[in-house]
């Protein structure tokens, strides 16, 4: 049985952590991550939850003890924002090549300079190859079963990587939404008890963690790496199915919304998504075939789906929150050319948006369809919402 | 040591036994290799409390050669050597070397206790 809360996104964040009750959290405060950190140490304050809670001098710190704590055996959170995880960035590769299964919600904001604490995806995408599983919200709710399901998917055998739950900070961080919440005991089980994959701590099989691996050895653990990611795509969507079961809610790789007969689809992640969808509804109405293809996997990469989704449209219009200031367009522009090139004949182009917190609206959004219908594209990016 | 496959290695670069770096053959890593002239030396086991990798043997109260297998050629023993026993010569040349039986004997068998 599940209970309906009004919650915001980082109230939904705390909840699914109070629930899961990791053994460690090692987190530093950095805006808009730090009510969910505030919460979370209530909880742990209160004695609602068990967790050993490591109040760091800084992200570096909070992630260098996430590993420490995780190679120890202990089933490990943390969340940060921007600046936080520029300051994380070694330690996120380590993380991942460790193969600790640490999770991680990220509550997208844009990076300085200029200073700015509202949403955009520069921090998260600029972690797009760290090597942890990254995964995107629409709205708080998406936010609460992505954490949930996050644990499960880190953990297993298969994966052993790390999770990132990237929500946008302000959007859905402190914006209160009607959320479905699961039973204690239902989140219980469904995660399960974390068996460690040879711990440190266990101390009648000694193990080295961290070795020196110079040219004869690296490259195998690379692999093995690359290999893990591409191993998490079926245990994803495993996850979600059996998600699906105990709380009625359906996940996959991402959300088609009107795109089977669309001729022109827009992708986009995060809270865009439900403008997105407003402007869809609209101009279907107009009758328009138009859809939305809401990415929520963005590593892996889910591309053979999204060739079987997209490939039929005429026209592809990609939504980029973060800039890649490379003379050419966004990351997720980036990778959707790439995915469908060859087996696709639409025409692509790339709208960066958003950044800093600048609004979108649906008149933008309808905007962006308005261009494919007119045949407007270019193989730059497009800068909507931007003062000429 | 044959070299496993991606497939067959321990995930994240962990070591899963203790005590197995004697396995790993540091000693391909020499430029210079230290030679000892036991003519000249007189035992004062300098070299072999100063040596950074344990690669010197001792047998009772003499210096008694190298492992070979271990040594990185770092060049302290002869430098502290205080009767100049102690030569450094280049692998490339270590052909006109005199055999060092005792060292190459020791690599076989590291080599052997690895497989």
């Amino acid at each position: 049985m599940s209970k309906v809360l009004p919650l915001t996104g980082n109230e939904a964040g705390a909840e699914a952590m109070r629930q899961i009750a990791p053994d460690v959290v090692a987190a530093y405060p950095i805006t808009p991550q730090t009510e969910l950190m505030h919460r979370f140490a209530d909880y742990v304050a209160d004695g609602v939850v068990p967790t050993e809670l490591i109040l760091v001098e800084s992200e570096h710190s909070a992630m260098s003890a996430c590993v420490g704590a995780s190679a120890a055996g202990a089933r490990v959170m943390t969340a940060t924002s921007s600046q936080g995880m520029a300051l994380m960035w070694e330690i996120l590769y380590i993380a991942a090549a460790l193969r600790q299964p640490i999770v991680m919600p990220l509550v997208n904001r844009a990076l300085s300079a200029p200073i700015n604490i509202h949403c955009d995806h520069s921090d998260s995408m600029g972690a797009r190859d760290t090597g942890w599983i990254q995964l995107y919200c629409e709205n708080c709710q998406e936010v609460y079963d992505n954490v949930v399901q996050a644990v499960k998917i880190a953990e297993d055998k298969d994966v052993l990587l790390p999770v990132m739950v990237c929500y946008d900070g302000f959007i859905l961080s402190h914006t209160v939404e009607r959320v479905e919440v699961l039973e204690d005991h239902e989140v219980k089980e469904f995660i399960g008890p974390y068996v460690a994959d040879r711990p440190l701590l266990d101390l009648d099989h000694p193990v080295t963690y961290g070795p020196l691996d110079l040219q004869d050895y690296y490259f195998e653990h690379k692999r093995q790496e690359a290999e893990a990611m591409r191993n998490c795509k079926p245990v994803i969507q495993r996850v979600a199915g059996e998600y699906e079961l105990l709380s009625g809610r359906k996940y996959g790789p991402f959300d088609e919304y009107f795109t089977q007969d669309a001729e022109h689809i827009m992708v986009c992640l995060g809270s865009a998504a439900g403008t997105a969808k407003a402007a869809v509804d609209e101009l279907r109405d107009a009758g328009e075939k138009v859809g939305l293809l809401k990415l929520r996997v963005f590593r892996p990469f889910p591309a053979e789906e999204l060739i079987a989704a997209l490939s039929h449209a005429k026209g592809i219009a990609v939504m980029d929150r973060a800039d890649g200031v490379n003379s050419i367009g966004g990351p997720v522009f980036s990778e959707i050319r790439a995915a469908v090139y060859g087996h696709s004949s639409a025409k692509i182009s790339n709208y960066i948006y958003g950044l800093g917190g600048r609004d979108i609206d649906i008149d933008m959004m309808k905007s962006v369809f308005q261009d494919m219908k007119d045949g407007k594209y270019a193989e730059q990016a497009y800068y909507i919402g931007v003062r000429e | 040591m044959p070299e496993k496959g991606w497939r067959e290695l321990p995930i994240g670069g962990k070591i899963l036994q203790g005590g197995n770096s004697v396995e790993y053959e540091t000693g391909s890593w020499r430029t210079y290799r230290p030679v000892v002239d036991k003519a000249k030396c007189i035992n004062c086991m300098r070299c072999w409390l100063l040596c950074p990798d344990s690669a010197i043997y001792a047998e009772g109260e003499e210096m008694a050669g190298y492992d070979y297998m271990h040594c990185k050629g770092c060049g302290i023993c002869e430098e502290i050597c205080p009767v100049d026993a102690i030569e450094m010569v280049l692998e490339s040349e270590k052909d006109k070397i005199p055999a060092d039986e005792r060292g190459v004997k020791a690599i076989e068998e590291a080599r052997e206790k690895a497989k």
